[in-house]
Formats: structure tokens, C-alpha cells, sequence
């Protein structure tokens, strides 16, 4: 009983431990703090060399920028969305889509779509030379513009999905259909209505989310080696050039680099709030200012339109690596390739087994661990009576809201500095980071919602709290359980930097594949390693779909429990 | 490349006299050396990275153990400054014997520190009975190493030379000198490009441009402080900047890497490609990266070319076995092997008039590929300038153009 009661404190430490430890070993260095390195005393070289590189004005403009207008974007999308077709068969059919569209990785995403968009991409193939009369590719800048366009719809495109699901389970609480009904027969319009009545109630609890997709938008990396600029990049990518580089003496640079990054995150964060704030202000005169209908079907197409843009934009990119996997010579501007073939699978397939185990073994025992820790805390909490309160919901998005640039290169430095080297558990461990909040966002709802009343039942029946968990509890949330596993699954084999810098570069999933074979632009190669590491995202949430009714195909009762 | 001024700084204050030769592995005497080899097991520490090197070196290996009793091992590298920090770690650790690598693949930089702070063995290559075969006089790039006289201190076994390729059916007559292709660029805005420094081929764009438009090239065998930096290079920052703007993207994006830049040339956004395999076009076509009507030429007045060497560290265990390993890699059998464009397509470092007529013949049956050049016509090797006006050449490009608004 007592390591269960113990459960809370210990999750907290495995998962702000290695946040916290990490952005102490990023503050050091960026003082001038590193004695392996010779750095003995405090100082501000290593603020003045950031400083002198002559690209930070534009990679911070960079930054700042691709992440609001991002955020923004995917926040506005899904608003809209929900606002004119929740509850119509348009949502149902996202809905469906919404696990595959989360289980793709955001590399591969973003490889698909630059795919799709580039001037010799695959749109205008389908549209050369008929349409556009072009039998060459048009020199046109769309890719790794210096505005950041294409790298802010990779980041809309994959946040979309994400923004949807958090909605999808805010909203019971927020008892839309009453709400609807009120504004309905106040005369007011579906999305005017929903906007009004419902939305406040919606945002106030997507809120963390929406900050998690705010930071994440401003530091990533893979997405921005893909589709972001290069003259100069962002500066989250800057960081992890120098981070990488062999020339010791740049992490220095680095590290006050990624300090920088995270105070850009934190007053992009204060920005977002003063906005909430602002917003809230013009909303409510405009709520209270009686105005029915805001021109209805407009913002109708707009929600449907942009949501299926994204959709499909990830869809086609994937099928279209899909199609590189397979293809013989396929030049400009034609829309198929020459031949079809397996070529591309039997030459680089073979080369993947050893990222691909790497890959499996790094999410099953982050997954692992994070179930356990997960099971242990909602049990616990379940019977010592422990309320979580709305702080421990922060705690749980902490990991999510620090940039992952400003604590990995810390926690590398410090894994260095302690003589424990790059490894496996280093890597584990910075995974388990963003899983386990993933895993306990999944299952935390379902497992409250349990109704106790069957533990009562099965105590009067003589069974003891271990075997109710195993025999009665467990069973019947199986089907979330397995999706919580499937979802940190997925959050582990995407997880690019806390591959790269615990591992120190040596450990190699197909995540650090596909990124190093995106600088390498044969899409063969790509194609080929896109599909596996979807396939292993994929597998897992057929699995949590499949398995409960295999399982319990003789007990109807059990089927579709949780 | 660019990653090793710092590393040599800090080998240079380690730097200690190179430990003298008075062990029993003695080259000259190749019969005894053989007798001493058998048996040993070779750590052969070589980059990686790519499929068709990691199935070359390893027929390499089952050859030598099948003639000689020699076991090798490939230790994959990510990058070669791993295997030299780690001969620099052993050294400070006090590990003079029985070291964990027995030969190196290694060229430029990496030999230059090493060789400086007295962490290599020898010398010993050119006292290897196939040392006869090696083309010495026409391929320079084989006793010098950016630079650097290798003394005998590594043996070569790879040739590398600039060449640039394009595609026939939009470009027939491609530029051949440096302000032939500014005129041909703005003539056709956005058809060319190349890797964005510091790659390590777009830096090899940089030197070769350098060596066209230099007021006397042969500076460029000096460190960049002995010779007067601005004034060599102002006529390149003159061309790159009549050129960026004509560039593909007008200079606001570039390929991250050469094989980014044939994906490029693949999906027909750019006419004309920079590379440093004379073979990579024709493997290129053969794998159907690339249409079969891309070709290969060089620059009048030459391009640069390197060479891959191997070298043994001071403190190697199985030095015998490595020089039967490295003996071997310069056999004519080893160098066809590695010349044919279907296994490797690297070229040799063999002077074919120095070869028996049934050795030659081994080279004169390989079919290079429709897309490389001849030996004859590749024209001569250039030699890489000093590493300094790499490291130099990188930090002004981004300046100027690699954070550009």
C-alpha cells in the first residue's frame, strides 16, 4: 500500500525532475557555467557571442511569429468547426479520422505536405502542364520561405487534429445542447449561437492545450528542418545546430540561445493571456450587443473548409510519400510515376530494422512506465480519497509548456557532466516526459468517470482493493487503457529532439531517420521510412480498437465499456 | 570539415613528438609482417553512412580473412572526429597500447590534427609492396592531404573529384568556367544552385570558385594568415553577388545537401549540379534517381580533387593486420572493385601504366556508366586549399548570405 500512496510524488519527480534538472544545466552554461568544458565562472560571453549572430533578429521575428500565427490558425479552425457542425455527420466523419490524423507523426506530416505544396510537388504535377502550361517547374518560393508561410500550415495542419480532441472532450462538460437550445430560441443563429453561448464555456477548459500547442508551435524543431527557412532558420533549429555541433565550445552559445527561446515562450504565453483578456472584453459587448446572425454560412464553409484542408493536406502527403515508396523515375510534371515497384522497400527497408527495433523498444518502455505511473496515481487518488486539484492539471502541462530546446540540451550537458554518458535510460527518460502527461490526459477522464458503485459490489462480494483493480477495474476500462497506451506509443515514436540530445546522437529511431533523411531529400528513402514509422504509430491504435472486442467477444456486456 | 579547427587547437597543446618505430611490424619486411598478421583482429573504425561503402568494406573484409587470417571489423562511424577524440582520450588516459582502433579511415582535417599532436603510427605506407601501383605523379592529392604531406603516415585507397552534372535535354552546352555560368544564370534566372554552406559541398563550391577567380591561386596552399585574405576573395564575394540574385529561389533558399540538390535536379528545378563522386550520376541513373540524359563534365583549368586515406593510431593493437588490411585496399583487385559504378564508383588511386597488362584490364572491362567522365577526361586534380580557408570562407558566406533579410 504504501509505494501506491506514494505513486503522486513519484510521477511528479520523474516527470518535472528531468525539466527542471535539464533547464538547470541549460542556465549554467548560458552564465558561462560549464567545468567540463573549462567554463569555471559566471559570465556574458556566452549572451554577447548569441548576440552577435547576425541572424537573431530574424530567427526570434521567426519563432514569434510562425507560432501565433499558427496557434491561431488552429484555435480559429477548430472553432469554427465546432461551432457550425458539432453534432452533424461532418464532425462524425472527422471524428473517425481524428485517431489517424493524430497518429501521424509530425515529421512525416510535414515531408507529406512539403511533398504536396513544393513547385514541383505533386499539386501542381496534377496540374502541369493542362491547367498551367508550365513543363518546368515555376521558381516560385514556397517552401522554406523566409516568412515562414508553409512551416506555420504544417504546424496548423498537425495541431488541428489535436485542438479537435480537446474540444471533443471539453465539451460535455460545457452542456452545449442546453446552451444551443437557450441561444436557439433566442433567435440566434447555429454558429453565432455557438460562439456566444458555448464557446467561453469550451475555451475556459482547452485552455492548457492551447498554450501546450502555443510553445510547441514556437520551438519545433522537425517541422521546421522541413518546411521552415533556412537563411536564417528559427531559432529553436539554430540551437540544436550548435547543440550538435562538434565544436564544444558553441554550446556555450547554445545554451543562452535556448534561455532565450524559453523567455520568447513565456512572453508569447503572457501575450496569449493579454489577448484571452482583451478578447474576453470585445466578446462580451459583442455577446451582449444582441447581433443574431454573423454572416452564418460564411463562417460555416470557412470551419468545414479549413478543417478538411487539414485533414486532407496530411492525408494526401502521406499518400503521396506512399506513392514515392514504390516509384521509379518520376520527374516533373508528371502525375504518376514511370513504374511501380518495390525496389526502393527491398534496398533501404533492410537498413530500417535496427531504427525500428530502436524505435520500439524506446516507446514500449516509456509507454510502460508511463501506464504504471498513470494506473498508480488514478488508484491512489481512487482510494485515499485525493482530489486533484486544478494545480496539479498545470504540474501535468509543464513538460508540454517549456520548449523542449530550453531543458534537453541541459539534461544532455548534465547526463555529460555526471559521467553518465548518452544512453538508452537518459532517452527513456526525457521521453517518459511528454508521454506521461499524454497517457494521464487519455485516461484520467474515463478512469474517474468509473463508477464506484462496482467496487462496492465487488467488496461486498468479498474481494480485496488489488483484486478489484485487477479483476473488476481494469477489464472494464481495458478499451481506454489500451488507447492511453496507444496514444503515449505515438507521442514516443514522434519524439524527435529528446531522441537526439539525450542520445547524443547515437541512438537512432526512425523519427532521427526521417528528419537526417529529410537534409538528404531522396523521397524514396523517405517514403519508405515515413510509412514504417506510421505503420508502427498506426498498429497500436488499431490494436486498442480491435482487441477489447476480441477479448470480450463472448461478453456483450463488456464490449464498448468506458 | 569545418568541425575541426577546435579540435586541432586542442590536439596542437597536447601536441608531443610522434612515438618512434621500433616495434617488430616493419612493412619492408612483408613476409614477416604476414606471419605477425595472422590472427589478429582489425577494428577498422569507417564512416557508416551509406549502404554501398558498408557492403564494400565489407567484401574487404571477408577477402583479407579468406587470403590472410585477418579478421576485420567495421566500427560504424557517424562522423570520423569520434575516432579521434577517442585515440585523444586514450592518449590522456595513459593507454599508449593496446588501443581500441587499429586503422582509420580519414582525410583533410582529421589527419592534419592527428598527425600534428603525434597520434599516428608510422611511417609505414609507402613501404607496402602495392605502394608500386599508386599514381603519384599524376594524382598529387595522394602524398599531400590538404596540404599536409602524409609522409607515409596514411595510405590512400579512394580518389574524389569535383564535377558538376546536368541534364542534356534542357541544357546541351553546359557553362564551363565560373563567369560563364554567372552568363548562362542570367540568362536563365532560377536553374541553379548549390548546397548552402557549410555543407560540406556547397563549401567545395565556394573553393572551387575561388581557385577560378583568384588573382594567383597557388596562395591557397597557405594558411589563410599568411596570405592576404581580403584581397584573394574579393573577386568571389564580387561573383556571388552578380550571382545570388539570379540563384534558384533568388538565393533565398538553398538545398541542404547534395542529395537534396538532386532531388532538385530530378524533380527539373535546377539544370546544373555541383558534386564531388564523378560516379554519382551514373549510380544516380542506374537507381532511377535521375533521368538518363543527365551528364557529367568539369571546369576548364581543373578541378579540385581529394583523396581517402587510412591511416593506423600510435597506439593500435593489430598494426600488422591493419597494413595487410590497408596493403590490400591498394591491390588492383580491391581498387576495380571500388571503381565499379554498380558496388562503389569511387576512383582509383592506381597509375594504370604502372599495372600488369591482366590488371588493367580489370579497370579497361568496368563500364562506368553512361554518365562518368574517363580518367582523361576528368582532366587534372586541383589540390584542397588549406583547411583555414574553409572555416573562413563558411563564417563569411553565412554573413553575407546565409542570414539574409
Amino acid at each position: 500500500m504504501r509505494p501506491l500512496r506514494a505513486a503522486p510524488a513519484l510521477t511528479l519527480v520523474l516527470m518535472l525532475g528531468p525539466v527542471l534538472a535539464g533547464l538547470a544545466g541549460t542556465l549554467g552554461p548560458a552564465l558561462g557555467v560549464l567545468p567540463a568544458l573549462g567554463g569555471h565562472a559566471l559570465s556574458l560571453e556566452p549572451a554577447r557571442a548569441l548576440a552577435a549572430w547576425p541572424g537573431l533578429p530574424r530567427a526570434i521575428g521567426l519563432s514569434v511569429g510562425t507560432g501565433l500565427a499558427a496557434t491561431l490558425i488552429a484555435l480559429g479552425t477548430v472553432t469554427l468547426f465546432a461551432a457550425g457542425w458539432s453534432g452533424t455527420r461532418a464532425m462524425a466523419l472527422l471524428e473517425r479520422l481524428l485517431a489517424p490524423l493524430l497518429a501521424v507523426p509530425h515529421v512525416a506530416a510535414a515531408l507529406g505536405l512539403a511533398f504536396l505544396i513544393a513547385p514541383s510537388g505533386w499539386i501542381l504535377r496534377a496540374l502541369s502542364p493542362w491547367a498551367t502550361g508550365w513543363q518546368r517547374p515555376p521558381d516560385l518560393l514556397i517552401l522554406q520561405d523566409p516568412m515562414g508561410l508553409a512551416m506555420i500550415a504544417g504546424l496548423a495542419a498537425k495541431e488541428i487534429p489535436f485542438l479537435v480532441l480537446m474540444t471533443l472532450a471539453a465539451l460535455p462538460q460545457a452542456a452545449p445542447a442546453r446552451r444551443l437550445t437557450i441561444a436557439r430560441a433566442l433567435g440566434y443563429g447555429r454558429t453565432t449561437g455557438w460562439l456566444k453561448a458555448v464557446f467561453p464555456a469550451v475555451y475556459a477548459q482547452i485552455r492548457l492545450p492551447v498554450y501546450a500547442v502555443l510553445a510547441y508551435s514556437m520551438s519545433a524543431v522537425d517541422v521546421a528542418i522541413v518546411l521552415g527557412p533556412s537563411t536564417p532558420p528559427p531559432l529553436s533549429v539554430q540551437v540544436v545546430r550548435w547543440m550538435s555541433d562538434p565544436d564544444l565550445s558553441l554550446r556555450f552559445q547554445a545554451a543562452a540561445g535556448a534561455v532565450l527561446q524559453l523567455g520568447l515562450v513565456l512572453a508569447a504565453l503572457g501575450l496569449w493571456r493579454l489577448g484571452e483578456l482583451a478578447a474576453a472584453r470585445l466578446g462580451r459587448r459583442w455577446a451582449e450587443g444582441g447581433a443574431r446572425r454573423l454572416a452564418e454560412p460564411v463562417l460555416r464553409a470557412a470551419g468545414l473548409g479549413l478543417a478538411a484542408l487539414a485533414a486532407a493536406a496530411v492525408i494526401l502527403g502521406l499518400a503521396g510519400l506512399a506513392l514515392w515508396s514504390v516509384a521509379g523515375f518520376w520527374g516533373f510534371p508528371d502525375a504518376l510515376p514511370d513504374g511501380i515497384g518495390l525496389r526502393s522497400w527491398a534496398r533501404h527497408g533492410p537498413a530500417l530494422i535496427v531504427p525500428a527495433r530502436e524505435t520500439l523498444l524506446l516507446a514500449g518502455l516509456a509507454t510502460a512506465l508511463a501506464l504504471a505511473l498513470t494506473l498508480a496515481c488514478l488508484e491512489a487518488e481512487h482510494r485515499f480519497g485525493l482530489a486533484p486539484g486544478s494545480r496539479s492539471l498545470w504540474l501535468l502541462y509543464l513538460p508540454l509548456l517549456v520548449p523542449q530546446v530550453a531543458f534537453l540540451p541541459g539534461l544532455q550537458t548534465l547526463a555529460l557532466s555526471l559521467g553518465a554518458g548518452t544512453g538508452r535510460g537518459t532517452v527513456v527518460l526525457a521521453h517518459l516526459v511528454f508521454v506521461l502527461p499524454y497517457v494521464f490526459l487519455a485516461l484520467s477522464a474515463p478512469w474517474r468517470a468509473w463508477d464506484p458503485r462496482h467496487a462496492t459490489v465487488a467488496a461486498a462480494l468479498g474481494a480485496g482493493p488489488g483484486r478489484i483493480f485487477r479483476n473488476v477495474r481494469l477489464p472494464m476500462l481495458l478499451a481506454p487503457v489500451l488507447t492511453a497506451t496507444a496514444v503515449g506509443f505515438a507521442v514516443s515514436v514522434g519524439q524527435y529532439l529528446p531522441t537526439l540530445l539525450p542520445g547524443g546522437g547515437r541512438i537512432r529511431t526512425l523519427t532521427t531517420e526521417a528528419v537526417a533523411l529529410a537534409a538528404g531529400g531522396d523521397r524514396r528513402i523517405i517514403g519508405v521510412t515515413v510509412l514504417v514509422q506510421t505503420v508502427l504509430v498506426a498498429a497500436p491504435f488499431a490494436l486498442a480498437l480491435a482487441a477489447p472486442r476480441l477479448i470480450y467477444r463472448h461478453r456483450r456486456g463488456m464490449r464498448g465499456a468506458g | 570539415m569545418r568541425r575541426f579547427a577546435p579540435l586541432a587547437v586542442t590536439l596542437g597543446l597536447l601536441a608531443s613528438p610522434a612515438p618512434s618505430s621500433d616495434l617488430a611490424s616493419d612493412p619492408a619486411d612483408w613476409p614477416a609482417l604476414l606471419a605477425e598478421a595472422e590472427g589478429q583482429t582489425v577494428y577498422w573504425n569507417a564512416w557508416g553512412g551509406a549502404a554501398a561503402t558498408n557492403d564494400f568494406i565489407r567484401w574487404a573484409a571477408n577477402e583479407v580473412g579468406d587470403r590472410y587470417g585477418v579478421t576485420v571489423e567495421h566500427v560504424k562511424l557517424a562522423d570520423t572526429a569520434d575516432a579521434v577524440s577517442r585515440v585523444l582520450a586514450e592518449k590522456t588516459a595513459g593507454k599508449d597500447t593496446g588501443g581500441a582502433i587499429d586503422l582509420i579511415w580519414i582525410n583533410g582535417p582529421n589527419f592534419a590534427a592527428m598527425k600534428e599532436a603525434g597520434l599516428l603510427y608510422g611511417p609505414w605506407a609507402w613501404d607496402l609492396p602495392n605502394w608500386r601501383y599508386v599514381d603519384t605523379e599524376g594524382k598529387p592529392a595522394v602524398t599531400a592531404d590538404f596540404t599536409v604531406p602524409t609522409e607515409g603516415f596514411e595510405a590512400p585507397w579512394a580518389m574524389a573529384q569535383v564535377v558538376f552534372y546536368h541534364d542534356t535535354a534542357r541544357l546541351a552546352e553546359p557553362p564551363k568556367t565560373m563567369p560563364a555560368l554567372l552568363d548562362w544564370a542570367r540568362a536563365h534566372p532560377g536553374r541553379f544552385t548549390y548546397p548552402q554552406p557549410p555543407d560540406f559541398l556547397g563549401t567545395t563550391f565556394l573553393k572551387q570558385a575561388l581557385y577560378e577567380l583568384a588573382p594567383a591561386p597557388s596562395v591557397l596552399q597557405k594558411p589563410t594568415d599568411e596570405a592576404d585574405y581580403a584581397a584573394v576573395t574579393a573577386p568571389l564575394w564580387a561573383f556571388l553577388d552578380e550571382l545570388t540574385p539570379h540563384l534558384w529561389r533568388q538565393g533565398r533558399a538553398y538545398p541542404q545537401s547534395g542529395p537534396q540538390q538532386l532531388q532538385l535536379m530530378a524533380d527539373g528545378e535546377i539544370d546544373l549540379a555541383i558534386s564531388f563522386s564523378p560516379g554519382e550520376a551514373s549510380t544516380a541513373i542506374s537507381n532511377g534517381q535521375l533521368p538518363d540524359t543527365v551528364r557529367t563534365f568539369v571546369l576548364e583549368g581543373g578541378t579540385i580533387g581529394n583523396a581517402s586515406f587510412v591511416a593506423i593510431p600510435y597506439n593500435a593493437s593489430a598494426r600488422a593486420g591493419a597494413m595487410v588490411l590497408a596493403n590490400f585496399l591498394l591491390s588492383p583487385e580491391a581498387q576495380a572493385q571500388a571503381q565499379d559504378p554498380d558496388i562503389l564508383g569511387y576512383g582509383t588511386v592506381l597509375a594504370m601504366d604502372k599495372l600488369a597488362p591482366g590488371d588493367r584490364a580489370r579497370f579497361e572491362a568496368l563500364d562506368l556508366g553512361i554518365a562518368t567522365l574517363s580518367p582523361a577526361e576528368l582532366g587534372p586534380a586541383l589540390p584542397e586549399p588549406h583547411p583555414s580557408w574553409a572555416t573562413r570562407l563558411e563564417a563569411d558566406w553565412i554573413a553575407r548570405y546565409g542570414v539574409a533579410p
